[in-house]
């Protein structure tokens, strides 16, 4: 009897699966140097961007794409995708907010994502990438006064093209893996930040991208750069309509922290997850990496994974300055037929560095969760430290969770802890809950969020409580 | 208020196995009344205690359980909450991550809500709770902790105190509730228990040893063998079986 109710509270609807009816300026299907090329010139690009998405593409020529991750799925077929998408109205650039197609606000409206600057999420300043570019970004007026650059890439490769030519790349190389070299090629667009030194940014920042077209992939590249002494949080969101088809989403994210400076960068990813046979949904490969250049500096992921088909993503940290932090918070659900390989790389290098890994796997229906991570200390790195935390939780007979965890340690004098637990969500738990008086489905919701706790405590407190929403409304149905 | 007719349980074992617990329990509990539960280990007290909460591990294959004229068997356990039953838990359950009085204020308000009754907010729960918590004699900070996380034996069983205070249960049934107590901590676990007794109310104690019945003094005395209760009487039964212990029942009734 608990299990059949359980299952029924676990699933909800997908809220975000509307289409919007916009014209856009599409390319044909497929890649090649020629739509590169295309693209890049769409954009007005400088010469060193297009050499060095000709690079890429070239390298990403001669790979094949990983398949070591806990994860199946059809081969993916790269000339069926379409690389650039973008509603027509942008095609001049609006000048204001007041000047963004209608349209698009009630897009951004309906998802709860204000693009008016005197809206509920005052104190957060947006950029909203749609399809393959950016449509809007507010508040660029205070953060300007402040000396913040946040704006989309694109406009960041007109005005600010030195600063890009100086970091772009030099965290994730276009070498890196398969995706990195896809998304280093045709990426779009995405956001750009700058806190110059001794700034604390005056707000938050946050991206939220939306996949609307079908057939298109979303290729977008994120650049944040933290100077000296500097401050920043940084939040992105995700969505995407319902389709029966896969569609691939590839972005890059590099975060640079220099000395003292400390970068928080949170996602909540919501990305369409599929129907419950497991048809459609996102196909969601990200790199995401993060060098804390200087000593003392920080730098924190913490994600919320709820959407997608299929997740494959590690936050990392290359801690290279002395006594400079990484951070890796997450949780990660997946229900009826997602799956998810996530976790993260701590690359201790400086000395005194510090690392803490705390993982949240959830899994239902028939979801499959993975952790893999790695913990590498470097002959250079005495006395790093690190702390693993990485637990799961399940919520039904034909769900899996794994767990991958790799240490290698080449200095003595480092200390490494890990802690790991897998456990069946208790039916002595429920019980006691609902003897209490809760319903079946608060004391699943109240058990999970209390699992979860430890990473949303993590979260700026404007999404803390959405988060947890969120997390509520992706369980719905599928305990069992 | 309570009334339980031939009341037949059985579980399955690991083996999927039929194993029948409960053979015919006869319980007539009346409003204002303390009954007490004896018995040696196994014979099926624990299993009663959690048959009347709605546990779903158990097959009643026959008889009744009603409180206050309605038949409760049909109803899940959140639903016999609502009609007032509170089971203080022998092994009480540790719900990591979720904070003490968080949870006291959801369970306080979803059985409100359930009786149609206006849900109380921050400020008169507050008030309400440290009230209460000074009754059980426990500290404030356990307000602020997980669910039973981390605490002792003694400290598990105040918190479930509190949490029938809090509850107002009609029917408290407390499921050897003295085990692991030190003396002090039984006197005032029996101090709560004793401040909520009333005419409206009713309490069942299912206790192994006498050693609780000192301070919560029962009107009736049951004692429960492999399933049956098979002497009832006075709280004087209950001193006669401290010591003489079991066996002298055991042997009359040919068990």
């Amino acid at each position: 009897m608990t299990n059949s109710y359980l299952k029924e509270i676990v699933n909800k609807q997908y809220q975000y699966g509307f289409v919007t009816a916009i014209e856009s300026d599409t390319f044909a299907p497929g890649l090649s140097e020629e739509v590169i090329r295309q693209l890049s010139a769409l954009k007005n690009e400088p010469a060193f961007m297009l050499d060095w998405r000709l690079n890429a593409y070239r390298y990403w020529l001669t790979l094949t794409p990983p398949r070591w991750a806990h994860l199946q799925y059809a081969d993916i077929d790269y000339q069926s995708i379409i690389y650039y998408s973008a509603p027509k109205s942008k095609k001049e650039g609006p000048k204001s907010l007041e000047e963004v197609d209608p349209k698009l606000l009630e897009t951004y409206k309906k998802l709860g994502i204000p693009l008016h600057e005197h809206s509920r999420l005052a104190g957060v300043a947006v950029d909203a990438v749609f399809d393959s570019v950016s449509v809007a970004t507010t508040f660029k007026a205070k953060l300007a006064e402040a000396g913040v650059i946040f704006c989309s890439f694109s406009e960041a490769l007109q005005n600010h093209p030195e600063l890009i030519e100086k970091y772009l790349g030099t965290v994730v190389p276009y070498r890196d893996n398969f995706f990195a070299a896809l998304n280093s090629a045709v990426f779009s667009d995405g956001s750009f930040v700058y806190i110059p030194p001794g700034v604390r940014c005056p707000m938050e920042l946050s991206t939220y991208f939306r996949i609307n077209a079908a057939k298109t992939g979303q290729f977008e590249r994120t650049l944040i750069i933290a100077d000296k002494d500097s401050h920043v949080s940084y939040l992105e969101g995700c969505t995407a309509p319902m389709r029966d088809e896969n569609q691939l989403h590839a972005a890059v994210v590099e975060l640079v922290a220099l000395e003292n400076a400390e970068i928080k960068y949170s996602t909540v990813q919501n990305w369409y997850p599929g129907d419950e046979e497991g048809r459609g949904g996102i196909y969601n490969f990200v790199t995401k990496r993060g060098a804390c250049r200087g000593k003392h500096a920080k730098i924190s992921w913490t994600q919320i994974e709820t959407g997608s088909a299929i997740t494959w993503k590690y936050p990392s940290v290359i801690l290279q300055g002395d006594y400079s932090v990484g951070e890796f918070y997450s949780v990660a659900l997946t229900n009826h037929r997602q799956q998810a390989d996530t976790g993260t790389k701590m690359i201790h290098i400086g000395k005194n560095t510090k690392s803490t890994i705390i993982s949240k796997g959830i899994s239902a229906g028939f979801g499959q969760n993975t952790y893999r991570g790695l913990v590498r200390i470097l002959p250079t790195a005495h006395y790093a430290r690190n702390y693993t935390q990485c637990d799961s939780l399940l919520l039904s007979k034909t769900c899996g969770a794994h767990t991958f965890p790799s240490i290698e340690v080449k200095n003595p004098t480092a200390q490494i802890e890990h802690e790991a637990s897998a456990s069946k969500i208790g039916e002595d738990q429920l019980f006691y809950c609902r003897q209490r008086g809760l319903k079946m489905e608060d004391a699943v919701n109240l058990i999970v969020n209390g699992f979860c706790k430890r990473v949303f405590n993590e979260l700026p407190m404007e999404f803390a409580v959405e988060a947890q929403k969120l997390l509520e409304v992706s369980l719905e149905g599928s305990v069992g | 208020m309570l009334k339980i007719t031939n009341l037949h349980a059985s579980i399955l074992d690991e083996k999927q196995k039929i194993k029948p617990i409960l053979h015919g329990i006869n319980l007539h509990v009346k409003p204002g009344e303390v009954h007490a539960i004896m018995g040696p280990n196994g014979s099926g007290k624990s299993t009663l205690a959690n048959i009347l909460a709605g546990h779903a591990d158990y097959h009643i294959s026959q008889g009744e359980i009603v409180l206050e004229n309605k038949d409760i068997l049909s109803l899940s356990p959140e639903e016999r909450a609502a009609e007032g039953l509170f089971l203080a838990f022998q092994y009480p359950v540790e719900i990591p991550g979720v904070n003490n009085m968080y949870f006291l204020k959801a369970a306080v308000n979803s059985l409100r809500k359930s009786r149609n009754l206006p849900l109380l907010d921050a400020m008169d729960f507050l008030t309400l709770i440290k009230q209460k918590i000074k009754e059980v004699g426990m500290d404030e900070k356990f307000l602020n902790r997980a669910v039973n996380e981390g605490f002792s034996g003694g400290e598990k069983k105040r918190n479930e105190i509190l949490q029938m205070l809090m509850l107002e249960p009609k029917l408290a049934v407390l499921d050897e509730t003295d085990s692991g107590l030190d003396i002090d901590a039984l006197q005032r676990v029996a101090e709560g228990v004793n401040s909520l007794r009333a005419p409206h109310r009713s309490v069942v104690v299912v206790t192994h040893y006498q050693r609780l019945l000192n301070y919560i003094v029962p009107d009736v005395v049951h004692v429960m063998v492999k399933g049956k209760i098979i002497k009832s009487g006075g709280k004087a039964l209950a001193q006669e079986l401290e010591e003489k212990g079991y066996g002298w029942l055991l042997e009359q009734v040919g068990a």
